[in-house]
């Protein structure tokens, strides 16, 4: 996938601008919301889960490398194969030799965010095979030949007369007069168009939830059965999991899926959860015939053992960016690769470099709300601090901003000089701004002015209050 | 030529500085292979067993399942016939080798075409007996192989599921510790499938629809 993220500031000033785009934006902030906190608010246990989640994967990501091990070990007792690959890359080429090895020509796909990261699609199909999504969002955002702008719902950012326009325009062999009118019938039309694709496959890939060390399982979690149709119906299958994805044991992945739907949807379990472990067995009327796994690093071994390496706990929710003000107001693409809002913000930058994607980590108003609902507690705004930090030691930011913050650490370590001077200039546009109690317009803020007013201040500077406040007493 | 298995196994172990952790590292991660111990589990599944089943009831057709319980296995035939007439739908089913299916009293429905095997795609309805409950969220587990096809799962429109009312256990944990025990530690059948509802969407703008691309309905026959 091209990489639009050096060009963020600029995404996101295109993205408030289009009415298509915020009229869907307004569908993510009432429903996802209200639905994770009435599930979270049911179950009593909800935050100690939490906290035992976040301690599994903690343990997990410790002892990776052994996990790792084990669960290989497992899968191939079970009579499947696990394919390591260093990068995208590698990945890609393991994939399309599978794919060639069993003589396919139409591969089926389940939601796999993993396959948008190595920009799997038009690799395999510039090799001649056919690729087709089958989570209804993901075919949606393949017919319009877009990226998916959510990592749990990939057509977010699509209006419903737009994929009405859209199957009229591919689905050309239904009659042109049909009535497209409800949801429903759109959902009907793309389970008719997409039940032969399914029939037909060579090979289906779908990504993994987790992966099982203790029996050599891959787990899928969906609510509309296409992942599964995806798996079962072709002759093999491929699962695309990352490192992380591993977990010890099935006490282990029930205490996250516990946490992982109503994060994600409010739902108190998502519809089908599938554990699959290995091929079609002696005496299996169905099932595929081969079982292989894909375990991609690309840039994670190098997360473990930094300030980052929680980033890895991460079970791919959505929460944050569900509740992300930045993500609401600017849509998925903006962000300009794979991961959006603020699970991306931390981890596009790791994955693609700083110098690519410094721009995602300062996208934030620093609410803290996605490190509150975040379900395996990753401290978000922490580190994307520690990415600002990194960008500014890397001199990466603008050079107005680094003389800035340079100007102020300079009275900043200097109390004798901060004080009288930040004194100062609170009277000075106290004074000025009396009258209305804003500026429309201050020198060296117009970052901040061009969009809103700057309060004028009122009365006294913090640190003259609290020595007020302490002497007072 | 290193492998790349070597090479990312060889960059963990370096960025966890693996050199320096100490065995008890290993013994723990042996520990928990092993052992598997259990986490928190939810108050709500602690019943019990007659309010287990009662919660799984509530539970299921909370997320849009249909549910009956009936007292004996000899009224089974009969309420999967009463559930296809009701619908209007084909009076035929496709299921598997399951013995206990094979050997409910079918000649009470002498009208009613079965036809044993996988899942093709025609069929209207399938019938499938569950290997558990789970009542914490109204879940239904369902086992791979020639007894219940998996295909039978997802690719007709109505799935009616069958489930005795001792197989129906309160949280996640005792239904997989069963499996376990049936099917050996460190093993697992080639596919468990957890499900809880009808298939459904929320792909178009954030609408709830149900009948994605698995079944439209799902029914549940409790059974004892
Ligand atoms: S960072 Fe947390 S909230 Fe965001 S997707 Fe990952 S697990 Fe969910």
């Amino acid at each position: 996938m091209q990489i639009t993220s050096p060009r963020f500031k600029l995404n996101a000033r295109e993205a408030i601008a289009d009415p298509q785009l915020q009229r869907a934006l307004a569908h993510v902030q009432v429903g996802f919301i209200e639905k994770r906190s009435k599930a979270a608010g049911k179950l009593p246990e909800f935050d100690a889960l939490r906290d035992s989640s976040r301690d599994i994967k903690n343990h997990t990501l410790a002892n990776l490398d052994l996990y790792l091990e084990a669960y290989e070990a497992r899968v191939t007792e079970a009579g499947g194969h696990v394919h390591w690959a260093v990068d995208a890359e590698e990945a890609r080429k393991i994939i399309l030799n599978i794919c060639q090895e069993a003589g396919a020509r139409r591969v089926t796909k389940g939601k796999t965010m993993v396959a948008e990261e190595i920009a799997l699609n038009p690799y395999l199909e510039e090799r001649g095979l056919e690729v087709v999504e089958t989570d209804l969002g993901e075919y949606i955002v393949q017919l319009r030949k877009e990226a998916p702008s959510h990592i749990i719902a990939p057509a977010i950012h699509v209006n419903k007369d737009q994929i009405e326009a859209d199957f009229r325009r591919f689905h050309t062999d239904l009659p042109p007069e049909r009535n497209l009118e409800a949801p429903e019938t759109l959902l009907a039309e793309a389970r008719g168009v997409l039940r032969d694709r399914f029939l037909t496959a060579d090979v289906g890939i779908t990504g993994a939830n987790f992966l099982i060390a203790e029996t050599g399982t891959s787990i899928i979690v969906t609510n509309e059965g296409n992942g599964d149709l995806t798996q079962t119906l072709p002759r093999v299958h491929i699962v695309l999991a990352s490192l992380e994805k591993i977990t010890p044991t099935l006490e282990d992945v029930s205490q996250l899926l516990r946490v992982l739907a109503r994060s994600a949807t409010g739902q108190e379990m998502s519809v089908y959860t599938t554990f699959s472990t290995g091929p079609r067995r002696p005496g299996d009327p169905d099932g595929p015939e081969e079982y292989h796994v894909v375990l991609l690093d690309n840039g994670r071994s190098g997360m473990l053992g930094t300030q980052f390496q929680d980033m890895l706990r991460c079970i791919r929710c959505g929460a944050c960016m569900n509740h992300c003000p930045v993500y609401h107001a600017v849509g998925g693409h903006a962000y300009g690769w794979v991961y959006p809002g603020p699970m991306g913000a931390v981890l596009t930058p790791s994955l693609v470099g700083v110098d690519k994607a410094g721009h995602l980590p300062n996208a934030s108003t620093f609410c803290g709300r996605c490190e509150q609902v975040c379900p395996m507690h990753i401290p978000l705004p922490k580190m994307m601090r520690h990415w600002r930090e990194r960008e500014f030691e890397r001199h990466l930011a603008p050079a107005s901003a680094r003389w800035g913050l340079r100007f102020f650490a300079f009275f900043a370590k200097r109390p004798a000089l901060y004080r009288p001077l930040a004194g100062l200039a609170m009277r000075t546009l106290g004074a000025l701004g009396r009258a209305k109690g804003r500026f429309r317009r201050l020198p060296l803020a117009g970052g901040w002015t061009s969009k809103r007013d700057f309060p004028a201040p009122e009365g006294k500077s913090f640190q003259a209050q609290w020595a007020q406040r302490r002497s007072g007493r | 030529m290193t492998s790349s298995r070597e090479t990312v196994l060889k960059a963990v172990r370096r960025s966890l500085q693996a050199d320096s952790r100490d065995r008890a590292a290993g013994e723990a991660v042996e520990a928990r292979l092993a052992e598997a111990p259990a986490g928190v589990v939810p108050a709500r599944a602690r019943r019990p067993h007659e309010e287990q089943i009662g919660l799984f009831i509530e539970m299921a057709e909370a997320v849009d399942a249909t549910v009956e319980r009936v007292d004996r296995t000899d009224a089974v035939p009969g309420r999967v016939a009463d559930y296809l007439r009701s619908r209007n739908l084909a009076h035929s089913i496709v299921h598997g080798a399951d013995a206990w299916i094979e050997e409910l009293p079918w000649q009470t429905e002498p009208a009613l075409e079965r036809r044993q095997g996988r899942a093709m795609g025609d069929e209207q309805a399938g019938f499938s007996r569950a290997f558990g409950g789970i009542a914490e969220s109204g879940t239904l587990v369902l086992t791979s192989g020639p007894d219940n096809p998996t295909t039978i799962n997802f690719l007709p429109e109505y799935h009616i599921v069958a489930i005795r009312a001792e197989d129906i256990d309160g949280d996640y944990e005792t239904v997989l510790a069963r499996i376990r025990e049936s099917y050996g530690k460190g093993r697992m059948p080639r596919l468990l499938n957890m499900i809880t509802g009808p298939s459904r969407s929320a792909d178009i703008q954030q609408t709830l629809l149900l009948g994605a691309h698995g079944p439209r309905r799902l029914h549940i026959i409790v059974v004892g």
